[in-house]
């Protein structure tokens, strides 16, 4: 069952995904490797998020298919399908009578786990995400939007899945609080070597972030290239994006994680 | 004060009646919760239903309560007995504010939170009773907390089919003329419905979700 190393752990062949008329992906093909961050990149509508639902299956492509560790994601149980990949969104949505321990522990717990062993694993990732261990008996609303943001991620962390998809998950920040969780983000892949399908229309953070960025339009892949090569890029798409967010971007792109 | 001594002089019977009351308003409100969440449930998740439910519910709520009761006669079993008879009656007309607030409270559920739910792998039903029924518990409180109000004050009709309860003395007291009678039924009647609205509403804060 296990692929071999070169495989990408997510495919996905020829996607097209058409809803009430409109047609949101067409002839989408995109492979992600092992352990890498690659950044979805494009303006609203261009057809990011829905990529991403198509990996858990929060959406069903009209055509084409999406493989997930070499099985496409049709053939497999939905549910065990999701449980196996870690899911953060922008508005968090985190359970709001639930604790943040409860919140951080609920695929475990309905995956089984022992009570101790779900209690542990809530320490280890509160530490690993940069919050204090009493935070574990606090409600959602008692916490500020990054600490929001931060149980979003030790929530999908939780049962160590091997993939993560984030949408947007730094979008409703302030500058400085999203400064900080994208280095931390950049240090924590450092260590975990997740495989990462990041949504951003921000080109700031998909070059600081991401190994490769797939600029999107119009519901097709433009290109897909390393965060260096994107800024040389002679696309007249992304070369615009480029202009568009000005200048610093080299030192941006030289993702300084100090 | 004259209605005062008239309910002490006659306290046992005031509190039969109480009691007969209290059991109408009870079982019908059982009975409508027992039908209106799980009927809400389903609407909240197919919205194919939602009009064709609300609608029926809406108009059952049209009916005059004196000739819904009349309709209800000549039903086989039901009929034999009034006391069935008005509890079902009423569990209709409790049913609207049961069914539409477990409707709106559910779908009321932050959809961030739905989504995020189910993206990480929960199944409908753990989503329904792990996320949506909790955070929707006061709104669908709410419901009930009308329907056993809307109760409460129909109940006293139910009195006219002879299915007994605080209506007996409101009646009475129409045919004799006599207001102290009427209050006799009236004002425990308002205390009961106070007192529901009262304790669920209590309730209803205790099980808000923050």
């Amino acid at each position: 069952m296990q692929p071999a190393a070169s495989s990408p752990v997510i495919e996905f062949c020829d996607v097209s995904y058409r809803i009430a008329g409109t047609q949101v992906l067409s002839g989408f093909d995109l492979q992600v490797q092992n352990g890498e961050t690659l950044v979805l990149l494009g303006r609203s509508g261009s057809g990011k998020t829905t990529s991403l639902k198509l990996v858990n299956r929060l959406l069903s492509p009209t055509s084409g298919e999406i493989r997930v560790q070499g099985v496409p994601n049709q053939d497999a149980d939905v549910i065990r399908l999701r449980r196996s990949i870690g899911y953060v969104i922008q508005d968090v949505g985190l359970f709001p009578h639930f604790t943040i321990e409860r919140n951080i522990g609920i695929v475990p717990k309905i995956e089984g786990w022992p009570q101790e062993r779900i209690g542990a694993r809530t320490q280890e990732l509160l530490q690993m995400v940069g919050l204090r261990p009493e935070t574990a008996l606090r409600y959602p609303h008692q916490l500020s939007g990054g600490q929001r943001q931060r149980v979003g991620v030790a929530r999908a962390l939780a049962a160590d899945p091997e993939v993560l998809l984030m949408d947007e998950p730094f979008g409703a920040l302030d500058p400085l609080t999203r400064d900080e969780l994208q280095r931390e983000f950049l240090l924590l892949q450092q260590r975990l070597h997740k495989t990462v399908l990041f949504v951003t229309h921000d080109l700031r953070e998909a070059l600081r972030l991401g190994s490769r960025i797939a600029l999107m339009e119009a519901g097709r892949l433009v290109t897909a290239l390393a965060p260096k090569d994107f800024l040389r890029s002679t696309d007249p798409l992304a070369s615009a994006y480029v202009r568009a967010f000005g200048d610093g971007l080299e030192s941006a792109a030289n993702r300084g994680t100090s | 004060m004259n209605v005062v001594r008239f309910i002490w002089q006659n306290h046992i019977q005031v509190l039969e009646l109480t009691l007969e009351h209290l059991r109408l308003v009870a079982f019908s409100t059982l009975f409508a919760m027992l039908i209106g969440i799980p009927l809400g449930m389903v609407i909240a998740h197919r919205p194919r239903f939602t009009k064709p439910v609300l609608a029926s519910a809406n108009i059952i709520q049209t009916i005059p309560s004196l000739a819904l009761f009349g309709f209800l006669l000549p039903v086989p079993w039901l009929g034999q007995r009034a006391d069935r008879l008005a509890i079902l009656a009423l569990t209709l007309y409790a049913l609207l504010p049961i069914i539409r607030n477990t409707y709106t409270g559910i779908r009321g559920v932050d959809g961030a939170v739905v989504e995020a739910g189910r993206g990480m792998g929960l199944t409908e039903s753990q989503l329904l009773f792990q996320v949506e029924l909790p955070l929707a518990v006061s709104v669908i409180l709410s419901g009930v907390r009308v329907a056993i109000v809307i109760s409460v004050g129909l109940a006293t009709i139910a009195a006219a089919i002879g299915a007994g309860g605080l209506g007996e003395f409101i009646f009475r007291g129409l045919a004799m003329v006599d207001d102290r009678v009427i209050l006799a039924g009236a004002i425990p009647a308002a205390l009961l419905a106070l007192l529901a609205d009262f304790g669920v509403g209590w309730l209803e804060r205790r099980l808000q979700p923050r």
